[in-house]
C-alpha cells in the first residue's frame, strides 16, 4: 500500500484540510507516475455552502486513468469509505480513463452508500457507466437447491444406486442380445474391428506382460526363499510360485493390464464418439452400436485375456527359474518339480478366470465410454471410471471364482 | 486523423512450403469493426492467428497497438497479449469451470482486484452479452450461441482495446446472429473497442462492418479492401461481386 493511502487509513474523517497531494482539502489515494498519473483518488468532504449546519457529503474524485490495476488499488479503501454512511460525490470530471473495473468500483461505491451525486464529464463514460449499471442489473442466476432432509438424501442414494445397478443390468442385457444377434447374422461382426482390437489389446500387450511376469516371477521366488530356506524347502519354491502364478497372480495381473492400456482406451475411444455425437448418428443410421461398436471390442478383450495371462505366466515361470538357478538349483530339477505340482485344473482354472475378466473388463470400459456425459471432463471421467470399474469387477469375480472352485474341489 | 490500432505489412502464410496468402497489408483503426471476409480456405482464420501472434509470419509484419507482436518475447510480449482479447471460433471456454469463473480466469490471472471485485466485474461482463442468469452454468449446458457470447465476455475481461472474434455468427440463428451483430456495434461505439471480426455471414458483414479486407484463395491474397457496403455495390471484380451477390462463379 502506497504512503498517502496509509495516511488515509489513519484517518477516520477521510479529511485532512491543505494536504498538497491531493489537492486543497483532499485526501490523495493511489500514486502518480510519470506525466499521466495512474490513479488519483482525493478524498474531501464536500464545501459545506450556504448552510454550515448540514452533515457534510463525502467527495471521492478520481482523476487520471481508473482501470482495473487502479480499481484493485483503490477498492478495499474506497469501500470503506463509502461505508461510512455520508452522502456520497462521485466526482470524475478529472478522469481521463474510465474502463468497466472502474465502472463497476463506481457503482459499487454507489451501491453501498446510497444515491450519489455524479459529477461525469461529456463524453463516453457515461455511456460506459450506464451499460455497466445495465449490466448488472442483469437476472441473476438461479439460487442452489436447499441440501435435502437426510431422509431424503437417503431415498435419493438409494434410487441412484438402484438406477444405476439397473442401467449396467440393462446394458449387460443389450450385449447378451446383440451377442446372440451376431451369432444368427455373422456378418455384422466387423472383422477387421475386430482384428485391430486383437492386436492392439494383445499382440502390442506381450512386452508389458513378459516384463512384469518376468519381475513378479522373480519377486514371488525371491521372498518366498528367505522363510523356506529356514525350514530347509527351498526346493518347493517352484510349487509354491508355479500355483500362484498359474491359478491367480497371473490372470489377475494380466487383466490389471488390460484394465489399464485396453478398458480405458476403449471407455477413451467410444466416449469421444459419444461426446461428438457418432454414437447418435450410428443409431439414427440404423446401426446398432452394441454391434458396430461393443461386440468387437469385448470380443478382442476375451480372446486375448487367456493368451495374456499365458505370457504372464510363462514369464513369471521364467523368472522363478532364473532366481532358482542363483540359488544352485538346475533347470531340470525346476522344471521336474513343477511337473510334480502342477496339474492341468490349474492352468484351464486360470484361463478360464482370465477369459471372465476380460469379459468384464472389455464390457466396463465399452459401458462407461457410452455413457460419457458432455463436456471435456466426460473422455477423462469415463476412461477412469473404465479403469477404476474393471478392477473393482476383476476383484471381485476373482473371490467368487475362488469361493466356486473350491466347492466343486477345483 | 485515424489512429491505427493493427498495422499489417506484407504478411505471407506459408505451411510446408504452400502459400496460403501473401502481400496481405492493411491497417486497423482505433474504435471501428474491422471484417476480414473470404470463402471457405482462403486463409480468414490463418490470418488472425498471425495477427495475434500464435503463427509466425513467412514474411512480413504485424504491429498490435505498435509493437511487433512476433517480435516481441517474454514480459513484453505477456503485456502487449493482456491487452487483445480473442473470441475463438467454438467459444473455447474452460470446460470445468462456470462461465463467471471463466471470466474471471484473466482477472485473477493478470489484476490484483480482490475477490468481490473479480465476481462483479465477471457478472458485469456477462450481463454485457446478456448471459447474467448463466453465470453458474458449465459450458457443457449452454447452447453454441451462448458459448460465443460467454468468449466475448471473457474476451473483454480485461478490457481489451482490441479484441478479434473468430466467426462470432456462424452457426447461429438469425435472431441470435443480429443480436451478436448489435452487440458488437454497441460495444464499439460505446466503448471505443476495436473489433476485427473474421467472417463469411454475408449479412453480418454488412451489418457490423466499418471496413474489410477480402481474401481469395485462388489469389492467394487480398482482392478487395473498403466499406463493405461500397464492395458489394461497386466493386468489379467478379469474385467480390459473386461473394456479395451469392452468385455461383463460372
Amino acid at each position: 500500500m502506497s504512503r498517502i493511502a496509509r495516511r488515509a487509513r489513519a484517518d477516520p474523517l477521510g479529511c485532512r484540510q491543505g494536504a498538497a497531494e491531493g489537492g486543497p482539502g483532499g485526501l490523495a489515494l493511489g500514486r502518480r507516475s510519470g506525466k499521466l498519473p495512474r490513479v488519483s483518488l482525493v478524498i474531501s468532504p464536500e464545501p459545506p455552502g450556504d448552510h454550515p449546519s448540514k452533515p457534510t457529503c463525502l467527495r471521492l474524485a478520481f482523476t487520471g486513468r481508473l482501470d482495473a490495476s487502479a480499481a484493485a488499488r483503490d477498492w478495499a479503501e474506497a469501500s470503506r469509505r463509502a461505508r461510512a454512511g455520508q452522502k456520497l460525490h462521485l466526482d470524475l470530471s478529472g478522469l481521463e480513463t474510465l474502463d468497466m473495473s472502474g465502472a463497476v468500483l463506481l457503482l459499487r461505491l454507489e451501491n453501498l452508500a446510497g444515491p450519489a451525486r455524479w459529477t461525469v464529464p461529456p463524453g463516453p463514460m457515461q455511456a460506459l457507466l450506464d451499460r455497466t449499471r445495465q449490466a448488472l442489473a442483469g437476472p441473476r442466476p438461479p439460487a442452489a437447491p436447499p441440501p435435502l432432509p437426510w431422509l431424503a438424501w437417503f431415498g435419493q442414494l438409494a434410487w441412484l444406486g438402484g438406477s444405476a445397478v439397473l442401467t449396467r443390468l440393462a446394458f449387460l442385457g443389450e450385449a447378451v442380445v446383440s451377442g446372440f444377434g451376431l451369432l444368427r447374422h455373422p456378418r455384422r461382426l466387423r472383422l477387421a474391428e475386430l482384428l485391430r482390437h486383437l492386436d492392439e489389446a494383445g499382440l502390442r500387450a506381450f512386452p508389458l506382460c513378459i516384463l512384469l511376469g518376468l519381475l513378479l516371477g522373480m519377486i514371488l521366488a525371491f521372498q518366498s526363499s528367505v522363510p523356506m530356506r529356514r525350514f530347509g524347502a527351498e526346493s518347493f519354491i517352484p510349487n509354491l510360485v508355479g500355483i500362484s502364478l498359474l491359478r491367480e497372480l497371473g490372470p489377475l495381473m494380466a487383466a490389471v493390464i488390460l484394465a489399464g492400456r485396453t478398458g480405458s482406451a476403449f471407455a477413451a475411444e467410444i466416449g469421444t464418439m459419444t461426446v461428438n455425437e457418432e454414437v447418435d448418428a450410428l443409431r439414427v443410421m440404423g446401426i446398432d452400436p452394441m454391434a458396430w461398436l461393443v461386440l468387437p471390442r469385448v470380443l478382442a478383450a476375451v480372446a486375448v485375456m487367456p493368451v495374456l495371462a499365458l505370457v504372464m505366466d510363462l514369464a513369471g515361470l521364467i523368472g522363478m527359474g532364473v532366481v532358482m538357478g542363483s540359488l544352485g538349483y538346475p533347470p531340470a530339477s525346476v522344471i521336474a518339480a513343477l511337473e510334480r505340482s502342477l496339474v492341468l485344473k490349474d492352468l484351464v482354472g486360470g484361463l478360464f478366470k482370465a477369459a471372465a475378466f476380460g469379459l468384464a473388463v472389455g464390457l466396463i470400459g465399452c459401458r462407461a465410454g457410452l455413457a460419457a456425459g458432455r463436456g471435456p471432463r466426460a473422455v477423462g471421467d469415463a476412461a477412469t471410471s473404465a479403469v477404476v470399474g474393471g478392477i473393482v469387477a476383476m476383484v471381485l469375480l476373482d473371490g467368487i471364482f475362488a469361493t466356486l472352485f473350491f466347492r466343486l474341489g477345483l | 486523423m485515424a489512429e491505427p490500432v493493427v498495422q499489417v505489412r506484407g504478411l505471407k502464410a506459408a505451411f510446408d512450403g504452400r502459400t496460403v496468402f501473401e502481400n496481405v497489408s492493411f491497417e486497423v483503426n482505433r474504435g471501428e469493426v474491422f471484417v476480414i471476409l473470404g470463402g471457405s480456405g482462403c486463409g480468414k482464420s490463418t490470418l488472425l492467428k498471425h495477427l495475434i501472434g500464435l503463427y509466425e509470419p513467412a514474411a512480413g509484419q504485424v504491429l498490435v497497438l505498435g509493437q511487433d507482436i512476433h517480435a516481441l518475447d517474454g514480459e513484453a510480449r505477456q503485456a502487449l497479449l493482456r491487452q487483445i482479447g480473442v473470441m475463438w471460433q467454438s467459444g473455447a471456454l474452460f470446460g470445468s469451470a462456470s462461465l463467471a469463473e471463466n471470466v474471471m480466469v484473466p482477472l485473477e490471472q493478470h489484476t490484483t482486484l480482490p475477490a468481490e471485485a473479480r465476481a462483479l466485474v465477471a457478472r458485469a461482463k456477462l450481463g454485457l452479452v446478456g448471459l447474467s442468469d448463466a453465470a453458474a452454468r458449465l459450458p457443457a449446458e449452454i447452447s453454441g450461441g451462448m458459448a460465443k457470447r460467454a468468449g466475448i465476455a471473457r474476451a473483454m475481461a480485461l478490457d481489451p482495446p482490441v479484441l478479434f472474434l473468430d466467426e462470432p455468427s456462424a452457426g447461429l440463428d438469425p435472431i441470435t446472429s443480429a443480436g451478436l451483430d448489435a452487440l458488437i456495434v454497441q460495444l464499439a461505439r460505446d466503448l471505443g473497442t476495436t473489433f476485427v471480426v473474421v467472417t463469411h455471414e454475408l449479412q453480418s458483414i454488412l451489418a457490423i462492418g466499418d471496413r474489410c479486407i477480402m481474401l481469395d484463395k485462388e489469389a492467394k491474397g487480398m482482392i478487395a479492401e473498403g466499406d463493405p457496403r461500397a464492395l458489394r455495390d461497386q466493386s468489379d471484380n467478379p469474385t467480390v461481386r459473386a461473394f456479395f451477390r451469392r452468385e455461383v462463379m463460372a
